[in-house]
């Protein structure tokens, strides 16, 4: 159904199959956090420059806030939400957490999100990225409390 | 013998670090009410006006629109805490902030869409941009609430002096004098601003969900505001995305909000965007110092004369007493006989400032340390020699009468001269396109607590329940900083339970005992030492009876593993079993105890002196650049950073407070700076308000010095704003190292390298 503002459109978020009907012009982090009620995807600027509203869409991260809600059609969203397994977090998280990643934790989310593909993405070529391009590949994530330091090293532990 | 610590001193991950990762916490902009509005809030559309006329037919007409506001619909106070700044701007605007109008609707498009329909007429005025203009005498008045007769724009002056400043000026074999000028930098929290206000009107009560800093000064300041009583004002704290001090005061966007609610009696909720972040929260305050220091032959400092001028913007905050802490690093760090200190906050029609990490000690200590490196120069001294020289000492009382009982400053010294190679890498540049310099700079601040409110305390409540699990019920406030980590583990150290077993309780008002806010880096320090005389009291009631049960004495007592042991006998006892003896046997008791802390420092007298804090921190940096001559970009490699911590309790925590400091100084040294044109914001956006990245981080080397502070929890001193004030200085002393340019200003941006090195400034470039 496509009328002239609204679509209906299918997705997949964490695992759950939705439907749902939609402005055309929705932006996908206020369908995840307003219509959906996920609101651990955060809002830092709307504008594409923090990346706290990072998730991912087909594996791939994109920033939710520059994102069309109606191109998530037929396709599947991760959220920090989705991460964790079962009981216990994603080793991204409790890397973020045993090395100090995190203090205020606003920018978190998107943090983990952006290192989750970034993990994938090394372990599907199998290399072992070194401090450069760790740095390089959370360069779009700001952070203002930890100075990224924690983070870095955070995500160097999860290439053994 | 001193007790082994087992708990205190080991890299513990936050506590509050789960909810934060897995997108479970509920910060400001995540709080979702049942049947809540959401509000906006109109804006001056110049920066000095006269409102000739507010008309808001057409919004309050819109559908969806619930309540419009103006002034003329509120019976309110002034707010700040000169009383100068009205939430509702009446008759005239005086900032581009300037709050006219808000609006409440059933979604925000329709609040923001009423305000677009908000008419206002204007009679445009010339604004008072420069604080120089301010202070002509044939300038208007900007602030027609604080009447200051004699200086009719000056916010608020400070006068301190020590010593005898001429008879220090003759004995000087160099003198030297500098303005600094200093930008308009302003938090960059992660989450903007955002609060909800929830009023009954069956109870008459109003509940703020506010990401304030300072929820007992706030809940006092917000009843004086709407003329309630404090004690019907309930604020809740939600997650805090980020302080740095921006949440030290109220501001009007909190008042409004709580007026929507108010006057409709349904929860409204209002959040910045990130333009409205940069526009309308508060800043760094931007100054211009006039510094003369001198030094007789030896390199010993003799004097210091320093002139603030201070943009305050068009109303005050707690930001205009950064002098507090200014003159403090001018009165106190280093050794100095004499010292006169004079500063003016100066109203303008630009954004007002607020309180920002280090509190005008960045500033202070720029200039400061500016000074020393030319002073050094002069006398043609090792820059390291005439610090070490001049350190302050342990047992040193200051010219202010600030008590150093422990000090790490020389050590903190030696540290960074040795550990970044500094005398083999001075001034030893290379050639060609890149030079590399290395510079140096201190700090001094206070580290535990500051006296500037009349308690500078903080209550504890602790509670065992039935089953060995316990509630710190404390009044400190977490921003992030780990403060709820560090108080669990005193406990656990404390009370041998272990940390999955103690909840801290910090967020409501209506429960927490009172604590001044998180702030002057005091909380582990006042926070730590409340939780340990609430802790004490509570191991006098279950000592007695564990010591009944196995039959010893109190003093024959460890509290480990969740036992209690009997060291003679090896006889151990389960702690919750001495808990459920003490409630369910004759006379009755539950395990639960309160205490108020209060430092042992001063409240100053009128000429400032004093000892205001229960304790000092001191520190060195040491900063190696590379500076790219072809582009005038600075690149820091290394900061190597000795701190005096008194004792480390959270080595995790403690290095990201560390490094998290240097990286934000990084910032205020090299890129960040708010552009403002006749008092409009020029880059309201991360795209053109540039943050340090990942990409942009030294390497940072951190060196930890314990000179276990006898006032402080285990010997610990605060430490979260001391990484951040010496970085901007040593990172302009290593960039003057490398090029032999003058750096006077903030951000060493790399238009500024340039145009030195270029204009044959430089004398080690052409």
């Amino acid at each position: 159904m496509n009328n002239n503002n609204f679509s209906k459109i299918t997705f997949t978020i964490n695992n759950r199959r939705m439907v749902k009907t939609i402005s055309s012009s929705m932006l996908l982090i206020d369908l995840i956090r307003d219509e959906i009620g996920l609101k651990g995807t955060k809002p830092g600027c709307l504008e594409g420059e923090c990346g706290a509203c990072t998730v991912l869409i087909d594996g791939n991260p994109v920033n939710s806030c520059l994102y069309l809600a109606v191109n998530i059609d037929g396709k599947e969203v991760t959220t920090v939400e989705g991460l964790s397994q079962g009981d216990s977090l994603d080793p991204v998280q409790q890397a973020l957490i045993n090395h100090g990643g995190i203090q205020c934790g606003f920018c978190t989310p998107g943090m983990v999100m952006i290192i989750k593909s970034f993990q994938r993405e090394c372990d599907e070529k199998a290399v072992k990225p070194d401090r450069e391009q760790i740095k390089k590949a959370i360069e779009g994530n700001l952070c203002r409390c930890t100075g990224y330091t924690k983070i870095i090293e955070a995500v160097e532990s999860l290439f053994p | 013998m001193k007790k082994e610590l087992r708990v205190i001193g080991k890299p513990t991950p936050k506590l509050d670090a789960n909810i934060r990762a897995s997108g479970q916490a509920v910060f400001g902009h995540d709080l979702v009410l049942p049947n809540m509005l959401h509000g906006a809030i109109l804006r001056a559309a110049h920066p000095s006006a006269d409102i000739i006329s507010i008309d808001t037919s057409e919004a309050e007409k819109l559908p969806g629109v619930v309540c419009v506001i103006t002034a003329d619909d509120v019976d309110v106070n002034n707010i700040s805490y000169r009383r100068d700044h009205p939430i509702l701007k009446k008759g005239e605007v005086n900032c581009i902030r300037d709050e006219i109008a808000a609006a409440a609707a059933d979604t925000k498009a329709a609040a923001l869409k009423a305000l677009s329909l908000i008419k206002v007429k204007y009679r445009m005025k010339q604004g008072i941009f420069d604080p120089f203009e301010a202070l002509k005498e044939d300038a208007p008045r900007i602030n027609k609430f604080y009447a200051d007769e004699e200086n009719k724009n000056i916010a608020h002056a400070f006068h301190y002096q020590h010593g005898d400043l001429e008879a220090q000026k003759a004995k000087s074999a160099v003198m030297v004098k500098n303005r600094y000028i200093l930008p308009r930098v302003t938090h960059c929290c992660m989450e903007t601003c955002a609060i909800t206000a929830d009023y009954s009107k069956t109870e008459k009560r109003l509940t703020l969900y506010s990401v304030t800093q300072v929820p007992f000064l706030y809940q006092r300041d917000m009843a004086h505001a709407l003329k309630m009583e404090p004690s019907n004002i309930r604020i809740i704290q939600t997650v805090i995305g980020g302080g740095f001090g921006s949440k030290l005061d109220m501001y009007p966007y909190e008042p409004i909000c709580a007026l929507l609610s108010i006057k409709i009696g349904r929860p409204v909720q209002i959040l910045f965007s990130r333009e409205e972040e940069f526009i309308a929260s508060p800043t760094r305050q931007p100054m211009v110092m006039d510094l003369t220091t001198g030094a007789d032959k030896e390199g010993r400092f003799t004097f210091r004369e320093v002139n603030i001028i201070k943009d305050n913007g068009a109303y005050t905050s707690w930001g205009a007493t950064t002098p507090f802490v200014m003159m403090q690093t001018f009165s106190s760090l280093y050794q100095v006989p004499a010292c006169k200190f004079d500063s003016y906050a100066v109203y303008t029609n630009n954004v007002y400032a607020g309180s920002f990490r280090g509190y005008g000690n960045p500033q202070a200590t720029f200039a400061l340390e500016r000074n020393i490196y030319l002073m050094a120069e002069e006398l043609d001294m090792d820059k390291a020699e005439i610090r070490l020289l001049n350190a302050n000492f342990q047992g040193e009382t200051t010219g202010q009468g600030l008590i150093f009982s422990t000090c790490g400053h020389g050590e903190a010294l030696k540290y960074v001269i040795d550990k970044s190679g500094y005398q083999s890498k001075k001034g030893n540049n290379g050639v060609g396109r890149y030079r590399r310099g290395i510079g140096l700079a201190s700090m001094l601040h206070v580290g535990g607590g500051a006296k500037i409110y009349r308690s500078d305390g903080c209550g504890t409540t602790v509670k065992f329940d039935s089953f060995g699990y316990l509630t710190i019920i404390t009044g400190s406030t977490e921003i992030g900083q780990g403060s709820e980590t560090v108080l669990a583990m005193i406990a656990s150290e404390e009370l041998g339970i272990s940390l999955d077993k103690i909840r801290v309780i910090n967020t409501d008002t209506d429960v927490k005992p009172w604590d001044v806010g998180v702030h002057a880096s005091r909380t582990s320090f006042v926070a730590g030492n409340s939780l340990l005389g609430a802790v004490n009291k509570l191991k006098e009631k279950i000592s007695p009876r564990a010591a009944a049960m196995l039959k010893t004495t109190v003093d024959d007592l460890e509290y480990v593993n969740g036992l209690i042991n009997s060291q003679k006998t090896g006889e151990a006892v389960k702690i919750d079993k001495v808990i459920r003896d003490i409630h369910f046997r004759a006379p009755n008791e539950l395990c639960i105890e309160s205490y108020y802390y209060e430092p042992g420092s001063e409240f100053q007298d009128k000429k400032y002196m004093g000892n205001v804090s229960g304790t000092y921190a001191f520190a060195a940096q040491a900063v190696e650049v590379e500076v790219d001559t072809y582009t005038g970009n600075v690149e820091v490699l290394d900061v190597y950073v000795a701190q005096d911590v008194g004792k480390v309790l959270n080595p995790l925590g403690l290095a990201g407070q560390i490094e998290g400091g240097v990286v934000m100084g990084m910032g205020y040294a090299l890129i960040e700076e708010m552009k403002v044109d006749e008092g409009r914001i020029l880059n309201p956006s991360f795209h053109d308000y540039k943050l340090p990245t990942a990409c942009d981080i030294p390497e940072i080397h951190f060196y930890p010095i314990e000179t276990n502070d006898p006032a402080g929890p285990y010997g610990a001193k605060g430490v979260g704003e001391a990484p951040l004030i010496p970085t901007p200085a040593a990172i302009a002393n290593a960039v003057s190292d490398a090029l032999g340019i003058k750096i006077d200003e903030l951000p060493i941006t790399p238009e500024k390298v340039l145009k030195a090195v270029q204009s044959g400034k430089s004398e080690k470039i052409n």
